[in-house]
């Protein structure tokens, strides 16, 4: 019988299976925890946020300043990395400089973009963009490097100037990976967004989630992070599709 | 450029971009000294490369900084060792059989991308604000990049191999030490290299939540009392963790690939 079951389904099976056991488990015990609560509860908790308006406004402060910083950081990212791809000295030259500050993990920012900013949209950007810079200029490098040189010597040949050549050749070419960096980026700007709100600034999903747990609501918690999970999937499904819509003729892979 | 070039021009480009890459570098933090020293940025977030560096010289050598980076570096190692253990057997045990790999791959795929930070919450309800809670959430949120690369390499094992296994009779678990294993290992430390990074991240935001000793409490502690040479000594220091694990890791995968 379960061999009938198709595959898609089968995945979805585990998971409502445990949260049947679960709610079982918890309304047979009749326990009280700070750190669980039931599905039911959990999903009501949600329920009540929804209808509130406090879950569109933390995930709009959310979104809003990890969309914020992911234009900034991504921006200089693209910029650095479309500069560092087309010309191999700026490349090789920036690389030492590059090496040494990406491995920099970004939550060692918040205390400085505190400093900085004090708390706010700011700060939580600022953090946002830092991180969000290094994976672009990665991808947009790669994507540049990548280019079919005979491909930029046929618009040489045909007299395309050097911003024709870049407008009309190297960018088209390289932008399904600019379109990978996009995506990783913005799941990174998520995570950090979220990250930051816990660490420290008093706004959004993040710092709704700390309270929560500070005021001992475990429904209210664990629907948030629920909630922090579908948004994230959703974000990457998303541009996954478009991405598959965008750029199918040409075959690419993440 | 596709032209070979002599070797003795190829070691002069190769120095040259050395000392380009330098000069980059050099240029970089003269702006910042410039720019600290012309007053246009205030000092209170911006220390001048000088004071950065004599806090950092100051704060190894009277101890603070270098224990705070002892148990950073200690808390990050446990947490990835812990997460590469769980992630490398998990992994093993949903690679080999493709019933349990159709199964768990759709809880996987959601509860992957979590932001790991937003478990901590969750960790603090269930076990208050201990070490042992930060370690829990280091080896959730580590696990996933080791697992999904294990998961992977298993799978991706070449079908004929499965076929010489049966030949040869070997079992199952000769069949995955064996074959199985060391075909999956480059795919494994790729996979512990992403981890470590992440081990870092979590135990800095660890640190900072559950106020342990660390790099993480330190720097959070210098900027909430306006010390900020001594945060910016935390963040290099930081960042020479980062770099120092990144840059082994990197030379033990290419070890391993070499070795294929």
């Amino acid at each position: 019988m379960i061999r009938a079951i198709g595959p898609r389904l089968r995945g979805l099976l585990l998971p409502l299976l445990a949260l049947a056991a679960a709610e079982a488990a918890m309304r047979a015990s009749g326990a009280q925890s700070d750190a669980f609560a039931r599905p039911t509860e959990i999903l009501r908790a949600m329920w009540t946020a929804a209808q509130d308006g406090s879950l569109a406004a933390a995930s709009a402060q959310t979104l809003g300043n990890a969309l914020l910083g992911l234009a900034a950081g991504g921006g200089i990212g693209l910029v650095l990395g479309l500069w560092f791809g087309a010309s191999s000295r700026a490349g090789r030259w920036s690389a030492l400089t590059v090496n040494l500050l990406r491995p920099l993990p970004s939550v060692a920012l918040v205390p400085i973009a505190m400093l900085a900013f004090g708390f706010g949209y700011r700060m939580e950007s600022a953090v946002v963009a830092f991180t969000c810079v290094w994976p672009m200029l990665m991808f947009a490098q790669d994507g540049v490097a990548r280019v079919e040189p005979r491909l930029v010597e046929v618009a040489r040949v045909l007299g395309l100037g050097g911003i024709r050549r870049a407008w009309k050749i190297v960018l088209p070419a390289a932008l399904p990976r600019i379109f990978v960096g996009l995506r990783l980026s913005l799941g990174i700007a998520l995570t950090i967004a979220v990250t930051t709100e816990i660490i420290a600034n008093p706004m959004g999903l993040g710092y709704g989630l700390a309270m929560a747990q500070q005021s001992l609501n475990p429904a209210l918690m664990l629907a948030l992070v629920i909630w922090i999970g579908v948004l994230g999937w959703a974000a990457n499904a998303g541009l996954l599709w478009l991405q598959a819509r965008l750029f199918a003729r040409r075959g690419v892979r993440a | 450029m596709n032209t070979p070039l002599p070797v003795s021009l190829l070691s002069a480009r190769r120095l040259g971009d050395a000392a380009g890459g330098l000069l980059v570098l050099l240029v970089i933090v003269g702006a910042w000294a410039w720019a600290t020293a012309a007053g246009w940025v205030s000092p209170i977030f911006l220390p001048s490369p000088g004071a950065t560096w004599d806090a950092l010289l100051q704060g190894l050598a009277e101890g603070e900084l270098a224990s705070a980076s002892l148990a950073t570096v200690e808390r990050m190692l446990y947490g990835w060792l812990l997460a590469s253990a769980l992630g490398l057997v998990l992994g093993t045990l949903i690679g080999v059989s493709p019933a349990l790999r159709a199964w768990t791959q759709p809880t996987l795929e959601f509860v992957r991308p979590l932001p790991a930070s937003a478990v901590m919450p969750v960790a603090i309800a269930l076990l208050g604000l201990s070490p042992g809670m930060v370690l829990a959430v280091i080896a959730f949120g580590a696990i996933w990049p080791v697992l999904l690369s294990t998961v992977h390499g298993f799978a991706s094992v070449d079908p004929r191999l499965h076929e010489v296994a049966r030949v040869l009779g070997l079992s199952r678990s000769a069949f995955i030490a064996k074959i199985a294993l060391p075909h999956t290992l480059p795919d494994v430390l790729t996979g512990m290299r992403l981890s470590l990074t992440i081990s870092l991240v979590l135990a800095i935001v660890g640190e900072m939540l559950a106020s342990q000793t660390g790099l993480g409490s330190a720097i959070l502690m210098a900027a909430r009392s306006f010390r900020a040479p001594e945060l910016y000594a935390g963040v290099v220091l930081l960042g020479a963790i980062g770099l120092l694990s990144n840059s082994l890791l990197a030379l033990a995968e290419r070890l391993a690939r070499t070795h294929h």
